[in-house]
């Protein structure tokens, strides 16, 4: 029998409140100081399409999903057997065959199902009247013939009756539930506790409900940990940056992010704006950075595809900003919008014509989500380059436990910064100093001697390499920029040394950028140094892969994990030593290519030939981590995953 | 926009860089940067105070001739880098400067946004009918059937109306100007940049280069026995299209209805102002929604001692 591990299911179609059930149980069990890992599957559809969140609740740390579930609630009957009985082909086979052995089900006993037709004799299946308690919990305040307009009340009702089954303390979950409905809307707080209650003793009466197989304890020690979901933890960060101007266009799973900061613009004095497009929103972002402020954006792929003219022009005009968090999701195209996939590194490194320097920074969990993203504005600022944090949907989404103080406050650094009044020369020392861009270029008249210059000058070519930043409306910082090649002074050029210079100027940047980043910001090697498979990963894998790693430990496998994080500039020395002293090595992603695989060989000449790829649209499970690994590591060729169909 | 005179008075020459410019002899984009440099002067704006936004072309150039503070964008992406820097500094005087290609065509969907969301600038369009920078293609101001001598076929696409879309698109100053007359060009001009909201002046121009239709003496009328020009004043035939009382809706449609009339005449074609109106601008709504912002500008805000624990206490 397992001791506080569970994993809950609870299914039904879209716009039937499976979120706020699944995260008020969340919430019960991490304000009990339990860990949760909880996830969304959805479909691209507002209203009716089937979705289900999975809550996985545990003592220890849980950073992933399992195959397999304690207690599944279905809404409705497609959650329980699949869409294939109104559709041409199915998109799935319902839960029944994802829940653990003696496990339990409970469905609404409206939508006629017959448990015989499961054929699963182990599991214990509860029909519950969910329309008939919600109707007796509205009777109780004279409301008994408004049962309809509660209808969305049969999600509690499902966790209602869940916990009679897992035995977790029901007022745990009711405080939950009546600090979601506050003020005015109390009184429908109390009504979903009263019909959970009902739900509640409806599946005690049930003489298979006692000694049920998976309970959860409350833990020891409630401990100072909050729930977050990945977008709130971006926005968050993007706030404590000191971010001002976010711009956006709605784009699944991105806009979650936008709207979080949207609401809070009043009180932290942040712009927000929807723009027309994603091209309107990077340009946008662009303008309000070089006016001094730092400045971000958020999309998804289809949107990054519109905004790549913009990264260059960023790039060629030395910006300091904007920084870019990018959800990626099922492509290519439109894809699957609200489906999980790492499929646009690649993308992300190449995004524009030219050569041209950005930074790419792939966070691997909330806490690195956190660190990223404020780390990008200071790196925005001072390096002067467009900066994309590459995100997910799963990493979105994922609702999870973390320690509040794992959130800690790096320093805001805003680069060199022209403020005006001390300024007496500029280091202008450039290529034509001798005047031998005479007769090259039209624009300037190639005489200067740029080292006599006393006055301001945007891109000169400082000593450390990066051209102090000034901003319009500072005295004495007069400039201009274009996304022409340019002169110090910010006029267009095509004069060969000066291109050459500036090119060298530009691209020398990454090289300080690198050089100065904390190298376990860049690359992790989590596990044994001398193990005898070495996993090749990046991203929203990270926490899948370290509790893969728990369980092939427990089985004597020797793995260890290369976390590369840090994808622009890449950290090729750093990466290739570690791959070149592996036994063997294997890389992980999510998607069909392995653009990470690529990436390593391309920058490292390690040639990475066992790849694990998952490419269906859903992140990988524990347990199909474990399985592929177990396999290599007994000497199996690595294939591609497909996850679990009953 | 409201405006900071300096103490000292500035001269023409205080907005002038000292670029060489490479436009060609007799070009239409002298007559428009002589407008508005004579428009900043007689507004006495500080030039650090000044930023000029630029899309891509000939017209692009010009903010690298204009002393203030210049962004030479991407084609057609002027408005929308232009509104970013107008948001993110709400102290300075905002303009934004393209072609008719780049604002008319590649641009059009941020002219539409831009004129939705009204915030404070004065956008100048070059608008000389070709796409002067890659040899004289038809821009979509061309009407069908029109052939320049750089154009190996006739255009079989019709030209927009710049006006009308401006008008459709929630623009709050609409004029059109000649840019070979720089003096009404600047009277204009100043006008559009004291406008609160987005003001566009749509300025007809000359490329004596690649446009033999539309040329200086075209314009003049030289090839009409009576030798009259193909342009009039709005103002001078008793038009007015400024709208004396914004909350009156059936004031307002009557205006914007005889703008779009006027835009429509071919010969000879109304120059000056074709509709004006004071409405809240998008920096208004702003303001009101978070207030803080009205009390400076979002670049001297201070963001970076933000608490964020509040947000992550609800996240219990």
């Amino acid at each position: 029998m397992q001791k506080n591990r569970l994993t809950w299911i609870i299914g039904g179609p879209q716009g039937s409140g499976i979120n706020a059930s699944a995260e008020v149980f969340a919430k019960a069990c991490s304000r009990a100081g339990l860990r949760v890992y909880a996830n969304i599957e959805y479909h691209s559809n507002i209203m009716g399409k089937h979705s289900f969140y999975r809550v996985r609740v545990d003592d220890e740390d849980v950073r992933s999903y399992k195959d397999k579930a304690d207690i599944l609630v279905a809404l409705d009957h497609e959650t329980l057997t699949g869409d294939g009985d109104h559709r041409r082909w199915a998109t799935h086979y319902g839960h029944i065959g994802e829940i653990n052995e003696g496990g339990g089900v409970i469905y609404d006993a409206e939508i006629g199902f017959d448990p015989a037709t499961a054929k699963r004799p182990d599991l214990r299946f509860y029909a519950v009247p969910f329309m008939e308690i919600i109707k007796k919990a509205l009777e109780e305040v004279g409301k008994g013939e408004q049962a309809r307009r509660y209808e969305v009340m049969k999600n509690t009702v499902g966790l209602g009756a869940s916990l009679a089954l897992c035995d977790y303390p029901f007022d745990l979950v009711a405080e939950v539930i009546r600090s979601q409905f506050k003020g005015k809307r109390s009184e429908v707080g109390e009504l979903n506790v009263r019909a959970a209650k009902l739900a509640f003793e409806h599946v005690k009466q049930h003489e298979n409900s006692k000694e049920f197989p998976y309970t959860l304890k409350p833990g020891r020690e409630p401990k100072a940990r909050i729930l977050a979901k990945g977008y709130e933890i971006h926005a968050i960060a993007k706030l404590k940056a000191g971010c001002a101007f976010q711009t956006y266009y709605p784009i699944s799973p991105a806009t979650d992010e936008s709207v979080y900061l949207e609401r809070q613009q009043r009180d932290y004095n942040l712009l927000v704006v929807q723009c027309e497009d994603e091209i309107s929103s990077i340009n946008m972002a662009v303008g309000a950075a070089h006016m001094g402020v730092r400045a971000s954006t958020a999309t998804s792929g289809p949107g990054f595809a519109l905004m790549v003219e913009g990264i260059g022009f960023a790039s060629i005009t030395e910006c300091p900003g904007p920084v870019l968090v990018m959800y990626q999701r099922g492509g290519p195209s439109t894809g699957m919008p609200t489906r999980q996939e790492q499929g646009d590194l690649q993308f992300a490194l190449h995004p524009a014509q030219g050569d041209f320097p950005h930074v790419v920074i792939a966070p691997g969990d909330l806490r690195e989500c956190y660190q990223d993203t404020f780390s990008a504005f200071n790196w925005a600022e001072r390096y002067q380059m467009p900066v994309i944090v590459l995100s997910d949907k799963k990493l979105a989404s994922v609702y999870t436990t973390i320690d509040k103080l794992e959130l800690r406050w790096p320093e805001i650094d805003r680069g060199a910064v022209f403020t005006g009044s001390e300024w007496t020369a500029v280091d202008a020392k450039g290529p034509n100093d001798s005047g031998s861009q005479a007769g090259h270029n039209g624009n300037g008249n190639g005489k200067m001697d740029l080292a006599s210059v006393k006055e301001y000058l945007r891109y000169a070519f400082a000593k450390d390499g990066i051209s102090p930043r000034s901003r319009p409306g500072v005295k004495g910082g007069r400039h201009w920029i274009t996304s022409d090649e340019h002169d110090p002074d910010g006029h267009i050029t095509e004069g060969v040394e000066m291109r050459v210079a500036m090119m060298n100027k530009r691209m020398n940047k990454l090289k300080l950028l690198q050089k100065a980043m904390p190298e376990e910001q860049q690359y992790f090697l989590h596990g044994p140094k001398d193990a005898d498979l070495t996993v090749l990963a990046w991203g929203s894998t990270k926490g899948t892969i370290l509790d893969a790693l728990r369980d092939l430990e427990a089985q004597g496998k020797k793995v260890n994990f290369l976390q590369c994080r840090l994808m622009r500039p890449f950290p090729a020395e750093a990466v290739g030593a570690i791959l070149r002293s592996a036994k063997r090595i294997v890389s992980i992603e999510e998607n069909y290519t392995g653009q990470l695989a690529q990436l390593v060989q391309e920058q490292t000449g390690v040639m990475i030939d066992q790849r694990i790829n998952k490419f269906d649209g859903r992140p990988f499970s524990e347990d199909e981590v474990v399985n592929a690994l177990a396999k290599v590591y007994d000497g199996a060729k690595a294939e591609p995953v497909v996850t679990h169909v009953h | 926009m409201s405006i900071n005179a300096p103490a000292k008075a500035l001269s023409i020459k205080d907005y002038k860089s000292d670029l060489h410019n490479d436009w060609c002899p007799g070009c239409g984009d002298f007559g428009i940067l002589t407008g508005i440099q004579m428009a900043l002067q007689q507004l006495q704006i500080e030039p650090d105070k000044l930023a000029v936004y630029s899309g891509i072309g000939c017209s692009g150039k010009t903010p690298h001739y204009i002393n203030g503070y210049g962004f030479h964008t991407l084609h057609g992406r002027v408005l929308t880098v232009a509104t970013g820097g107008r948001l993110a500094n709400t102290d300075l005087t905002v303009l934004a400067l393209g072609g008719d290609g780049d604002g008319y065509g590649i641009g059009a969907g941020y002219f539409v946004g831009a004129g939705r969301r009204n915030a404070d600038f004065a956008y100048i369009v070059h608008n000389n009918n070709v796409y002067g920078l890659t040899k004289g293609q038809a821009s979509p101001t061309l009407s069908k059937g029109k052939k320049t001598k750089s154009m190996p076929e006739q255009s079989i696409q019709d030209g927009i109306n710049p006006v009308a879309m401006a008008i459709a698109s929630g623009y709050t100053f609409i004029a059109r100007g000649y840019a070979l007359e720089p003096k009404y060009l600047a009277s204009i001009i100043a006008r559009a940049i004291k406008h609160r909201g987005s003001a566009l002046v749509d300025v007809l121009q000359t490329c004596p280069t690649y446009n033999d239709l539309y040329t200086k003496e075209w314009y003049e009328g030289a090839d009409l026995p009576e030798k009259r020009s193909r342009l009039y004043k709005l103002e001078e035939k008793g038009y007015d299209g400024k709208v004396q009382n914004p909350t009156d809706a059936q004031e307002m449609i009557a205006k914007k209805a005889a703008a779009v009339a006027r835009s429509y005449e071919a010969d000879p074609i109304p120059i000056g102002v074709y509709y004006e109106v004071e409405l809240p601008t998008y920096e208004d709504a702003v303001f009101q929604r978070i207030p803080g912002l009205a009390e400076k500008p979002l670049v001297e805000q201070d963001v970076f001692h933000r608490d964020v624990n509040p947000l992550l206490e609800a996240m219990r």
